[in-house]
């Protein structure tokens, strides 16, 4: 017994080490692996605060170039709007039943991040504002994210940028679709994986999600596709896509909630009851 | 005494906040950073209580892992060079460090600058191996550490020199 104590006394600053290394090896493994990442990250109190604080400045410096993405954005939906062939509803619409399945709500990025492996980006909406893990997040371009970690205030984001994500993600003319990952490389640029070798596909063609994983709806445009080619086994193509999002330069976006994914849910999980 | 204990607190909070708040988003060449916050360790107290030592690197790293949402690599990264640093000491150093009589800021530059690169590099390599965590992307590994320590080295000079010659 002596002998022990002896030993750690004489080791305590390597054993110290050892340990101290082996806790900050294991937050790092429960990084890497997808929605893991509970005890340290940014949604919290004192780094949430503080991100919120530096973005109220620095919100003034992007601030033309957003209004204008915004202009941009309402003027597309206005288009949309006027143009539609029956936009007077004639028939009678019970107001209980909205019919919608899709809840959208703003917010800002106040963290952004693109030059990792694995990028996560922090929103100023929380569990107070009813934002849950496994939200969806996009922009007025295209997708962003899926929200991980949530705190009263914060909530994290894991970007498309994140070589841990997996998005479902199809042809826009065809439906073939496949998994939408990143290789770590360029931020604007992510691959499609998983594309069947039958699918016809072009350089130029429109990528958008495929509605899916009930975490996106169907047709959130993704990007265009850049360049292609058939993998080892040759029976799937790997796309590399170029996104509409300009990534290094996201303000404002929108949290998606799919109202009936608990329902989406319990059929997939028990078919018999 | 007290005095130093302040300096040094004073100095974690303004290196950590000056890295996630500014220097890891400078994103040089698309991915290029410098971690200035490893002057706390390199520049700490050479009397110290090594626990106390270890453990304070330890929180740094944390802390600025906290902010940038990346596990645990910067904890990994800085309790590991606080935990060789008196073997890099005596090796940069040699009869100085042995005598107990080495101050920073009246050593040789040579000396001083082999110190610093040598703790940078094992910084940024224990860094990026965990960052990027594949063993077949040992290129990028490298690459990332080569030119992200030229930055921090650059970066961890300049900063010595000015803040010395105040003094």
């Amino acid at each position: 017994m002596q002998q022990i104590i002896n030993f750690i006394i004489r080791n305590k600053s390597f054993l110290l080490y050892l340990l101290l290394f082996s806790i900050a090896f294991g937050f790092t493994i429960q990084s890497h692996s997808y929605h893991k990442s509970k005890f340290i990250n940014s949604a919290n109190f004192l780094s949430g605060g503080i991100y919120n604080s530096i973005n109220n400045v620095n919100e003034y410096i992007h601030l033309r170039s957003q209004n204008e993405l915004l202009q941009e954005e309402n003027n597309h939906l206005r288009s949309i709007l006027y143009n539609q062939p029956d936009s007077i509803q004639e028939t009678f619409v019970d107001s209980l039943y909205s019919g919608i399945s899709y809840k959208f709500s703003p917010a800002i990025i106040i963290k952004n991040s693109y030059s990792s492996s694995n990028n996560i980006l922090l929103l100023n909406r929380g569990k107070r504002d009813s934002i849950q893990q496994d939200f969806g997040v996009i922009s007025s371009k295209g997708i962003v994210g899926i929200v991980d970690n949530t705190s009263k205030k914060y909530a994290t984001v894991i970007s498309i940028l994140n070589t841990t994500s997996r998005i479902s993600a199809q042809l826009k003319k065809s439906n073939h679709f496949g998994s939408l990952i990143w290789n770590g490389k360029s931020p604007h640029i992510v691959q499609l994986t998983e594309i069947q070798k039958i699918a016809p596909i072009q350089k130029g063609d429109t990528i958008v999600t495929s509605g899916r994983s009930a975490i996106f709806p169907k047709n959130i445009p993704i990007g265009t596709i850049e360049s292609y080619n058939l993998d080892s086994s040759e029976n799937y193509y790997t796309i590399h896509v170029r996104l509409f999002n300009d990534m290094t330069s996201l303000e404002h976006v929108y949290i998606i909630e799919n109202k009936d994914v608990n329902e989406i849910n319990m059929l997939l999980n028990n078919p018999h009851e | 005494m007290n005095s130093i204990v302040l300096t040094h607190s004073f100095r974690f909070v303004i290196l950590a906040l000056l890295q996630v708040l500014i220097l890891s988003h400078i994103n040089f060449l698309g991915y290029i950073n410098p971690y200035l916050y490893i002057l706390f360790i390199l520049l700490f107290p050479l009397k110290n209580n090594r626990v106390i030592f270890i453990f304070l690197s330890f929180l740094l790293g944390l802390t600025i892992d906290m902010f940038l949402d990346s596990g645990g690599i910067h904890a990994a990264a800085s309790v590991t060079i606080a935990y060789i640093r008196p073997a890099i000491l005596k090796l940069s150093f040699g009869a100085v460090y042995d005598h107990q009589t080495l101050k920073f800021s009246n050593v040789e530059f040579g000396s001083k600058l082999s110190y610093i690169i040598i703790l940078t590099i094992i910084h940024h390599l224990v860094l990026f191996s965990l960052e990027i965590f594949n063993f077949y992307k040992i290129i990028l590994i490298l690459q990332y550490t080569l030119f992200s320590s030229i930055f921090t080295i650059i970066l961890c000079l300049l900063t010595t020199v000015i803040f010395n010659r105040r003094k």
